[in-house]
C-alpha cells in the first residue's frame, strides 16, 4: 500500500515536471500572449522614459496605475480579491519584460507582489486579505516589506524593532532601512520582536497603514541604481495599531519574512534577467551597427565572445528561475532553485552590464546610451532580498540536506 | 441598434522588423520573422470593444484569414475583449496569394452569414498598404462606407463619420449596416489586461474554410517581383540656383 502511495507520488512528480521541461521548450499560449503584452507594455510606455525617470529619481505613478489596470500589480491574487489569478511563470515573465524596459518600474512591481501582497494572501485572515490586499490591487496604492533594520540586513533573526502589547493596541518601536517604495507606499508590513527571550521565534509581523500618527520616513537614499523608486528609512515611535494588524500568529514573523523572502527571489531573479537581457539587446544592437577596422565590430572575436558569454549567462538564469517557478506553482520545494536564480540572475545582470558598457566603448560610459544606467541598476540585485553570499549559504543547506 | 460587429484583423509583419526580400525576388522573408496584429485592426477591435462596453452593440466577432498562426492574431483580439473570433484557414500558395479582393468577398458572406450590422477594418495594411478591402467589401454587400474614420458617433439607427481626407476632416452621416474603416486617430488601443488574456483562453474560435462560404479565392494577380527600395545615395551641395537648375535640367528632371 505504501510502495503504491510513493509510485504514485513519485508519478505526480514526474508528470508535473515533464510539463513543466516542456514548457521550458516553449510557454504555453496564455504566457506567451501575457509576455507580449508586457513587452510591448515595457517598449511603448516605459523604455522611451527610463532614462528620464532615472534622472529625476521619479517615482512612475502613471505607468503603475497602468501595470494596476491590466492585472500586473496583484499577479497571484485571486480574481475575487481584484487580481489577475495567474501563476508564477507568468509573474516572472512579466518582471523580466517590465525591468527590461525600466528595472526601477520592476522593483515597485516586484515588492508589491512578492514582499507586500505575498505574505498577505498566505498568512492573512479574511478581513485582512479584503483591507490590505484588495485596494493594492489596481495600482492606485503600493506596499512595502520593512525586514532590514540599520543594525541587520543579512542577520533578520536580530530585529531591535519591538512590540508591546498595551491594552487594544500594540505599540512599536524601532527603525526600518532600505525599504523599497517606503515614500510611495500607502501600507507596510513590518517585523518586530515581541518576546525578545524567544529570540528569533520571537518575532511577529505587523500591518501598519501610511502615512499614520507615530511612524515617519527617514531622508530619501540617493542611490547608484534603481533610482526612480523610493528607498528609506522607517521609523516607528510609540507607533499604536490595532491588535487585529497583526499578521499571522505570535512569534511566526521570521519564518513568514523567510518563506516571503523565498517567493520574492524569483520575482528579483526575473527582474535581473530583465536588466541582463536589456544590456544583451543595447550590446548585440551596437556591435551590428558601430563600424572599426573596416567592419562592424560584431565581425571580432572578441565581441562575438562577449555576446556569446552574455547570452548564455541570461539563459542558463532564464531556466533556472522557470525551474523556480514551476516548481512553486506545482507546490513542491523550491527555496534551493530559487536562490540559485537568483544567484544566477543577478550575477549574469552586473557581467552582462559590465560586458555591454564594454562592448559600446565610450559610448558605454555616457547618458546618452543606456548601457550605464543597466550597469548602475544591477548592482543592487547582488545585495538585496538576500545577499549573494546569504544565497550562497541556502543552496549549500539545501544541498547538504540532501546528502543526509 | 443591437447586435454583432465584425472586425477583420491581419497578421502581418511586426513594424519594428526590418523587411528583407527572399534572393530569388519572389517575395518577402517572414520565415522566423516576428508577426503581430496590424496596428490599425487594432485600433477596430478597440471601437468594436469600446461600443460594446457603451452597450451599443452586443457581440464582436473578430475575424482572420490565414494559415494555423492567424489564431493568436484573433487571440490577441479575444484578449482585448471580442466575443468570439473565426478563423477562415487558407494556407501555402493560395495564402501568398490572399488579397483585398479575395477577403472583401469572404467578410461579405461572413457578414450575411453572422447577420452583422457592422463591420469594422483597419484603413490599411502595413505590409501591402492596399486600402481596398474596407471599400470592396461595402461594394458587395451593397452597404454604406465610411473610410478613414477618425470619429464615430452613433445617432440612432446612422452613424456620424469624422473621416481624415487630404484635404482635412470630412463628416458624413451614413445608414447601418455599413463598413467602417479605422484609422490612426479613431482610438488608443488597450493592453490586455491578464484577466482577460485568462479569459480569452476560453472563448470559442470557429474554423472555417473559403469553400464552406462558397467564395472563391482564386487571384487575379500574378506577383512578378520584389525589390528592395532603391539604396539613398549621397546628396550633392550646389552654390547658386542657377547651378540648381542646371543641374536638375541634366538629370532629365525638368
Amino acid at each position: 500500500m505504501a510502495a503504491l502511495f510513493k509510485a504514485r507520488k513519485a508519478l505526480g512528480l514526474c508528470l508535473s515536471g515533464c510539463r513543466g521541461f516542456s514548457a521550458l521548450a516553449e510557454l504555453p499560449e496564455t504566457h506567451q500572449l501575457l509576455r507580449q503584452t508586457c513587452r510591448d507594455f515595457a517598449d511603448r510606455e516605459l523604455t522611451p522614459i527610463a532614462g528620464k525617470l532615472d534622472k529625476e529619481h521619479a517615482f512612475p505613478k502613471k505607468q503603475i496605475q497602468d501595470l494596476g489596470a491590466m492585472g500586473v500589480m496583484a499577479m497571484e491574487v485571486p480574481e475575487e480579491l481584484g487580481g489577475a489569478g495567474m501563476d508564477y511563470l507568468a509573474y516572472s515573465l512579466a518582471m523580466e519584460e517590465i525591468s527590461r524596459g525600466c528595472a526601477s518600474t520592476g522593483v515597485v512591481v516586484s515588492v508589491n507582489n512578492s514582499l507586500y501582497i505575498g505574505p498577505i494572501l498566505k498568512n492573512g485572515t479574511e478581513e485582512q486579505k479584503q483591507q490590505w490586499i484588495t485596494p493594492f490591487t489596481t495600482g492606485e496604492k503600493v506596499g512595502c516589506f520593512g525586514l532590514s533594520e540599520p543594525g541587520n540586513g543579512s542577520d533578520a533573526g536580530a530585529a531591535s524593532t519591538v512590540a508591546r502589547q498595551d491594552g487594544e493596541d500594540w505599540v512599536l518601536n524601532g527603525t526600518k532601512a532600505w525599504i523599497t517604495n517606503s515614500w510611495d507606499a500607502s501600507a507596510t508590513i513590518v517585523f518586530a520582536t515581541t518576546d525578545k527571550k524567544l529570540k528569533h521565534k520571537g518575532i511577529s509581523a505587523f500591518l501598519i497603514p501610511m502615512p499614520h500618527p507615530g511612524l515617519s520616513l527617514g531622508k530619501k537614499e540617493d542611490k547608484l541604481g534603481i533610482r526612480a523608486s523610493s528607498t528609506a528609512n522607517i521609523i516607528m515611535e510609540d507607533c499604536r495599531i490595532p491588535l487585529g494588524n497583526m499578521l499571522g500568529p505570535r512569534g511566526a514573523g521570521f519564518k513568514i519574512a523567510m518563506q516571503t523572502l523565498d517567493s520574492g527571489r524569483i520575482g528579483i531573479a526575473a527582474q535581473a534577467l530583465g536588466i541582463a537581457q536589456a544590456s544583451l539587446d543595447c550590446a548585440a544592437d551596437y556591435a551590428l551597427k558601430r563600424c572599426a577596422f573596416g567592419a562592424p565590430i560584431g565581425k571580432l572575436q572578441a565581441i562575438q565572445f562577449k555576446l556569446a558569454d552574455m547570452g548564455v549567462a541570461v539563459e542558463s538564469a532564464r531556466l533556472l528561475t522557470w525551474k523556480a517557478a514551476f516548481l512553486k506553482d506545482s507546490n513542491q520545494p523550491f527555496t534551493k532553485e530559487a536562490a540559485m536564480a537568483k544567484l544566477a540572475a543577478s550575477e549574469a545582470a552586473t557581467f552582462c552590464s559590465h560586458q555591454a558598457i564594454q562592448v559600446l566603448g565610450g559610448m558605454g560610459y555616457v547618458t546618452d546610451m543606456p548601457a550605464e544606467r543597466h550597469y548602475r541598476d544591477a548592482r543592487i540585485t547582488e545585495i538585496y532580498e538576500g545577499t549573494s553570499e546569504i544565497q550562497r549559504l541556502v543552496i549549500a543547506g539545501q544541498i547538504l540536506k540532501e546528502y543526509q | 441598434m443591437s447586435g454583432r460587429v465584425l472586425v477583420g484583423v491581419k497578421r502581418v509583419i511586426d513594424y519594428a522588423v526590418k523587411i528583407r526580400v527572399k534572393p530569388d525576388n519572389s517575395s518577402v522573408v517572414t520565415d522566423g520573422v516576428k508577426h503581430s496584429m496590424n496596428p490599425f485592426c487594432e485600433i477596430a477591435v478597440e471601437e468594436a470593444v469600446k461600443m460594446k462596453e457603451k452597450k451599443i452593440i452586443k457581440e464582436v466577432v473578430v475575424v482572420s484569414c490565414g494559415p494555423q498562426q492567424a489564431q493568436e492574431t484573433i487571440r490577441t483580439a479575444l484578449a482585448m475583449g471580442a466575443d468570439r473570433g473565426i478563423h477562415v484557414e487558407v494556407t501555402g500558395k493560395d495564402y501568398e496569394q490572399l488579397g483585398p479582393l479575395q477577403v472583401s468577398k469572404i467578410m461579405a458572406a461572413l457578414a450575411k452569414k453572422e447577420d452583422a450590422q457592422l463591420i469594422i477594418l483597419g484603413k490599411q495594411a502595413i505590409d501591402d498598404d492596399c486600402n481596398q478591402t474596407g471599400q470592396m467589401t461595402a461594394a458587395l454587400l451593397d452597404w454604406p462606407q465610411g473610410t478613414f474614420a477618425s470619429e464615430l458617433t452613433m445617432e440612432g439607427d446612422k452613424i456620424k463619420v469624422v473621416r481624415e481626407i487630404d484635404g482635412g476632416l470630412e463628416t458624413v452621416k451614413i445608414n447601418t449596416p455599413a463598413v467602417i474603416t479605422a484609422d490612426l486617430r479613431l482610438n488608443t488601443p488597450r493592453y490586455a489586461t491578464l484577466p482577460n488574456i485568462m479569459k480569452a483562453k476560453k472563448k470559442k474560435i470557429a474554423n472555417l474554410k473559403p469553400a464552406d462560404l462558397e467564395v472563391d479565392i482564386t487571384s487575379r494577380l500574378e506577383v512578378l517581383r520584389v525589390d528592395e527600395p532603391p539604396q539613398r545615395e549621397a546628396g550633392v551641395k550646389v552654390e547658386t540656383v542657377d547651378d540648381l537648375v542646371a543641374r536638375l535640367k541634366e538629370a532629365g528632371r525638368i
